[in-house]
């Protein structure tokens, strides 16, 4: 484990006595097994959300979505089901996107997360969030953050030969058509049923791209 | 959710001992399913063990010409890896069909093969499930059972086991490697990790407490035409009701295992020798002993069908 | 504003804002996340703590007891209030079950409890720790057992007959007696439904995410049995409603329980999982539809019955509704049946009644036509009518559903469709089905307030919402004409309890009516205006930031005076919606593709064809269209509620079960809007058109899916199962 872990582990949560957790300190990894009992519920992390660094002390419990939306307010990523079933919490790490409603917090350290938020702001669109716009891929709005944080990634992935369950062939380079871009987007749901229009939205930076 | 502690573990033998002296301890990988049933209490671990920095994220060639895949490989690069997709579509096949690609960039492949069912009785805490709360019984059965299991079921439990992946691995013979609480190793066939519900429904593999799954072994390519198809209610981002996963030589002998409708990846080694003679002839060996609730009695017409479609497909 | 004579010419009609393709206003806030959701309001002043929901473990009976003593000693926990605790209470106008309160259970999932703690994590953990005794009582849980004890609903007219359908019915050449059935069905809007509630001595602020503001505030104030006026209330963006939203939900009750006993504010979110069982839902319906047409395709008799269920002092899904109007037919009947069930409460979906109407109704008329042996564009258009055929001397106010069909057939290429079970290519069936679509236009009172400031800006403020149909935009577009501005000099202000009263967002009403109330509220501050300057009321125009007479003009800043003025006014109905029928119209064709082997239906192509009045912002009126289309796939393919007949609960209530359409499901959708205005439906000669783009969608499908298949489903959703008995057999 890391020892910057017990360092930053609040006094008041300790099920034991600091002086333990200082030796385990010491000890590291090996002792590891032994330390079990006394760790904490909570647990101080650093990483980088929008290119700024952010540190939090946080409970063991909370997932990365509701680190951002409850203790960063960086509200525009969305709880729409908190169970990996609409994607309205799509971020991206370190290039890649995910559901951050499954995953806590504390498994972040060092990462970087971009947020809708970082993409763009309302007088400074991402090309992505201008298209959508322009496209009205959305309506009620609440899983646009997740839809266009899941498309800039999803053309990364296009981009990078990564497969599909619609790619004709797993040996040739993928191209980007609206079939591929329709089965890759399906981890975001849209209950407005703006998918017609994002699809066009996506293809318009996706051409103007290539 | 629970409270719980959380370490990351620094070497494979310290995680499985962890976790073999510690009965409310619990691995975590992707979380993309564990996380999901302990927000529902599902699952309580009291310490949690996040494995994602030992170095189990390669696939590396063995020297027998085959494929290991380290446990913590997520499902989006065991799917894009250039070897797999080339000697070993099927199991690119699988992944891509699975999921979403959000899910599949955490999702990993140890994780895959441990994932829970999705019976939605199992998932409502209010109700009976033999599998979460052994001895309360089984809501499934007569109750909404479409998407339920028609083999190898029980009076006890007729869940299905959900992955697309480990359809794949079953019909391509994987074996997987783990590592005991006690630090020994032991390879074990794919067709035996998983168990079929019997009258403990709760104990869904092998896998010993704390045993830690480190890799998944794939033996030489086996040629021939690598098919998955998975059906069912909308096109994308849902479990399969039936899927089938096969692999097709030129003179149409090959090997076939079927997902969505037993408590394992269902594989019968007698079946396999029916391909040459169709579908239904397969099937019939495949679902010899089947039994549906009714609401599921489709499935066993399905299979036989998308089994059709696949050898179909392998000849066109 | 009083509306009781058709519109004449007036501001609008210029079209230079209203009619155009404006993106939404609020575009930018949305796409970048900068849009903020009820349970998203924060302040830094203010540590909001987090409560979190309890829901009955059984369908119905009473609770005996609950002990919270280990939730009350769980870390974080700041207070627990039960039903029992918050004891019995009055129940709002528009609820059929209670929120909150008392030890009766109605249905599942029926909140019983809320545990508020410092954090979300901490809340979520302790509401497990509450043990609660049940008395299990035996429900009613199975619609079709329950119909043999249903009854006539109470609603104002459950059955309607005009001439004889018996006696023309047994004498028509060709004849069509089916049953269809609907599943129940769930909104799924992607927001939870969420509040923050604060209090402020006897005042309680709410952040929600409403539908329609005044009846929440009113329904709240009734079950916290507290003075209306005391409630301030906002739901300024709405993640998506479609019913759901229109009545108040137990996330604000819960939020201001909690609050009162936290004393803090309060932020409450329904769980996804037990969100389904909590709220509402549209019904299920049977339904039994009779036509007897004669050899040259006239109908002569058409009856349409439906019966469906609900919890005690619930309504009927009005499923026969467009029955009475949509075809021509001298002898007809409609006839409703109400069931008691004790599944949670039934109520308004996204076009209620006339969705799952016409989901029934327009396969029948597909079956209908192939029995006459008439292609079922035409059918329809031969039986067209101009008038209520119930009421012959009371005209449509304008319909061309004969013209949506036309030019739907000629887009979309209809003359192609073969027999059924005619076109394959690859493993695909291929077939085309059309339907009609058809959806009453409504209207409601709306106000607004409208203020031009010393700066020439506009600013509208009506606690209309936006639920993603656009009314942020649509209002600023109609007070840019209105006043003779450009769209960004307009700033909107909705979702306010302390903003005049509006139509709210419901029915398809809301973009006519409250556009209405704007323009209402315009007019009398162009009256305003006029005054202060002493113009000729007669011929002052505004324009171009300018108010001008004669020849005399002057920048609007000018004009209204470094203090502004302001307009405010509500619009009110007249009689003309029941001196004619107002409707709207459309038609939807649709290309599937059945797999041969699996029966896996999958959507190839989609148009709809909509007479709905003047398009206010064609881009936002097709999104609705688009929209709605897709809620048809899901209706025609894979929704479904599974209801435990055992248990009395639905069981797939998450969005993992319950199957709603994905990107993967639908193709590029086509839509066109008939060039044409309604003088009889408002000033904006506008009409609803979110409802009527998901009427008749389903049945599209399930005419298509015949068509591919000849194979005739009546049971919806058309899932595989349904469908591979009577596929070719596997060689």
């Amino acid at each position: 484990m890391h020892p910057t872990q017990l360092e930053i582990s609040r006094r008041d949560l300790l099920i034991s006595s600091a002086a333990t957790v200082a030796a385990i300190g010491i000890a590291g990894g090996a002792a590891a097994q032994a330390s079990r009992n006394e760790m904490a519920y909570t647990t101080k992390l650093t990483f980088t959300v929008n290119e700024e660094g952010r540190e939090l002390d946080v409970d063991n419990r909370t997932t990365l979505l509701d680190a951002l939306r409850e203790h960063l307010h960086l509200t525009g990523t969305k709880k729409g089901c908190d169970h990996g079933q609409c994607g309205a919490c799509t971020v991206i790490i370190d290039g890649r996107r995910i559901n951050s409603c499954l995953t806590l917090a504390i498994m972040h350290e060092g990462d970087a997360i971009t947020t809708i938020e970082g993409l763009g702001k309302p007088d400074d669109l991402h090309p992505m969030q201008a298209a959508f716009v322009k496209h009205d891929g959305f309506q009620c709005g609440y899983c646009t953050p997740g839809q266009i944080c899941s498309s800039v990634a999803m053309l990364a992935e296009i981009q990078a030969n990564i497969p599909s369950h619609v790619t004709d062939n797993l040996n040739a380079e993928v191209a980007i058509t609206p079939v591929e871009i329709r089965e890759r987007m399906s981890g975001n749901i849209c209950r407005c049923g703006a998918y017609s229009n994002i699809v066009d939205a996506i293809i318009e930076v996706a051409g103007t791209k290539a | 959710m629970r409270p719980f502690t959380y370490e990351r573990a620094s070497s494979i033998e310290a995680a499985a001992k962890v976790a073999a002296s510690n009965s409310q301890a619990k691995f975590i990988a992707g979380g993309t399913n564990l996380l999901d049933l302990m927000k529902l209490e599902i699952e309580t671990p009291a310490h949690l063990i996040d494995v994602n920095d030992l170095g189990l994220d390669k696939i590396e060639a063995t020297s027998e010409g085959g494929l290991r895949i380290g446990a913590l490989v997520r499902n989006t690069d065991l799917a894009a890896d250039e070897t797999v997709r080339r000697d070993y579509g099927l199991l690119s096949r699988a992944l891509v069909a699975g999921a979403s690609g959000q899910l599949r960039n955490k999702a990993t492949t140890a994780g895959n093969l441990l994932q829970r069912t999705r019976c939605p009785y199992f998932y409502d805490t209010n109700q009976p499930c033999n599998k979460r709360q052994p001895g309360s019984g089984c809501s499934a059965i007569g109750g909404f059972s479409r998407q339920h299991a028609v083999i190898g079921t029980s009076d006890a439990c007729i869940a299905t086991h959900p992955s697309d992946m480990a359809v794949a691995l079953r019909t391509l013979d994987a074996t997987i490697e783990s590592v005991k609480g006690d630090g020994s190793r032991r390879s074990i066939p794919i067709a035996d990790l998983h168990r079929l519900p019997g009258d403990t429904p709760e104990i869904e593999t092998v896998l010993e407490p704390g045993e830690f799954i480190t890799a998944v072994l794939l033996p030489r390519p086996l040629g021939g035409k690598h098919i998955y198809r998975k059906v069912r209610d909308r096109a994308s981002y849902a479990f399969a009701l039936v899927s089938v996963g096969a692999v097709i030589q030129p003179d149409g002998t090959g090997r076939v295992a079927v997902g969505g409708i037993a408590h394992k990846p269902w594989r019968v080694e007698a079946a396999d020798t029916e391909l040459p003679n169709g579908a239904r002839a397969t099937s019939r060996v495949l679902l010899a002993d089947a039994r549906s609730t009714g609401q599921n009695r489709f499935k066993i017409d399905l299979v036989e069908r998308t089994l059709g479609a696949v050898i179909a497909a392998a000849k066109g | 504003m009083q509306f009781d004579t058709p519109a004449t010419t007036n501001p609008i009609d210029r079209l230079k804002v209203i009619g155009r393709p404006i993106p939404r206003i609020d575009g930018q806030l949305k796409t970048t996340g900068r849009a903020m959701y009820a349970y998203e309001w924060h302040d830094s002043n203010v540590r909001c703590a987090y409560g979190y929901p309890l829901g009955a473990a059984i369908a119905k009976g009473r609770i005996k007891s609950m002990d919270i003593s280990a939730a009350k000693k769980a870390p974080g926990v700041l207070a627990v209030v039960t039903a029992l605790d918050a004891g019995k209470r009055k129940k709002g106008k528009y609820n059929t079950a209670n929120l909150f309160g008392g030890d009766e259970v109605q249905h599942y999932h029926q909140a019983i409890a809320v545990v508020v703690a410092e954090t979300f994590e901490q809340a979520r953990a302790a509401s497990v720790l509450i043990k609660v005794a049940y008395t299990e009582e035996k429900g009613s849980f199975d619609l079709k057992a329950a119909m043999d004890t249903a009854v006539k609903p109470e609603s104002e007219q459950p059955d309607s007959a005009v001439g004889d359908f018996e006696g023309a019915f047994r004498a028509a050449p060709v004849v069509l007696d089916e049953t269809y059935t609907t599943p129940d069905q769930s909104h799924s809007m992607m927001e939870p439904h969420a509040s923050i509630a604060a209090w402020d001595g006897d005042e309680l602020t709410v952040w929600t995410s409403s539908q329609m503001i005044d009846w929440w505030r009113s329904d709240l104030a009734t079950t916290l049995d507290m003075d209306k006026e005391k409630i301030h209330l906002m739901s300024p963006f709405i993640g998506g409603g479609f019913g759901g939203k229109l009545f108040l939900r137990a996330d604000a009750v819960l939020a201001a329980f909690g609050a009162r006993a936290a004393k803090r504010p309060v932020k409450v979110a329904l769980p996804r999982p037990f969100l389904v069982n909590n709220t509402t839902h549209r019904p299920a319906t049977l339904q039994r539809i009779r036509i007897g047409a004669e050899r040259n395709g006239k109908i002569t008799a058409i009856a349409h019955e439906s019966g469906s269920g609900d919890l005690p002092g619930g309504g009927p899904e009005t499923a026969v509704m467009q029955t009475r109007l949509l075809y021509a037919g001298a002898n007809r009947m409609t006839a409703m049946l109400l069931a008691t069930l004790d599944l949670p409460e039934g109520n308004a979906m996204r076009a209620p009644g006339e969705a799952p109407g016409l989901m029934a109704l327009e396969i029948a008329i597909d079956e209908i036509a192939e029995r006459v042996g008439i292609d079922p564009v035409q059918f329809r258009i031969i039986n067209d009518t101009q008038v209520d055929p119930e009421k012959p001397e009371r005209p449509f106010s304008h319909r061309d559903l004969i013209g949506c069909l036309k030019l739907g057939a000629e887009r979309f290429g209809w003359e192609g469709q073969g027999r059924p079970g005619s076109r394959r290519e690859g493993s695909w069936l291929i077939g085309t089905g059309v339907a009609a679509a058809f959806r009453n236009n409504l209207v409601m009172p709306s106000g607004a307030k409208v203020r031009l400031d010393g700066e020439g800006v506009v600013t509208v403020e009506t606690d209309m919402t936006d639920i993603g149909t656009g009314s942020y935009t649509i209002i600023a577009q109609t007070a840019a004409e209105m006043m003779g501005v450009t769209i960004d000099r307009v700033s909107v202000h909705l979702g306010d309890s302390r903003f005049p009263v509006s139509a709210g967002s419901g029915g398809q009403f809301g973009a006519n009516s409250a556009t209405s109330g704007v323009y209402a509220a315009c007019v009398k501050l162009r009256e305003a205006i006029t005054q202060k300057l002493g113009f000729n009321s007669d011929d002052v125009v505004f324009e171009n930031g300018e108010v001008r007479s004669g020849n005399r003009s002057l920048p609007l800043a000018e004009a209204v005076g470094p203090h502004g003025l302001v307009g405010e006014d509500t619009m009110k109905w007249g009689d003309l919606s029941k001196t004619h029928q107002q409707s709207t119209f459309g038609a939807h064709f649709v290309e599937v593709g059945v797999d041969v082997d699996t029966g896996e239906s999958r959507i190839r192509r989609m148009l709809a064809v909509c007479a709905a009045g003047r398009i206010l912002n064609p881009i936002t009126a097709r999104s609705q269209v688009i929209g709605a289309m897709t809620m048809g796939v899901g209706a025609a393919l894979s929704e479904e509620l599974a209801v435990d007949t055992r248990r009395g609960y639905f069981v797939n209530h998450d969005l993992a079960g319950y199957e709603v359409p994905v990107h993967a499901d639908i193709p590029h959708q086509e839509v066109i809007f008939m060039d044409e205005t309604d003088p009889m439906s408002s000033p904006m000669k506008a009409k609803g058109v979110g409802e009527l783009g998901l009427c008749g969608v389903a049945a599209a499908i399930a005419n298509a899916i015949y068509n591919a298949t000849g194979v005739r489903i009546r049971h919806y959703p058309i899932t595989l199962d349904k469908l591979i008995g009577g596929l070719p057999e596997v060689t």
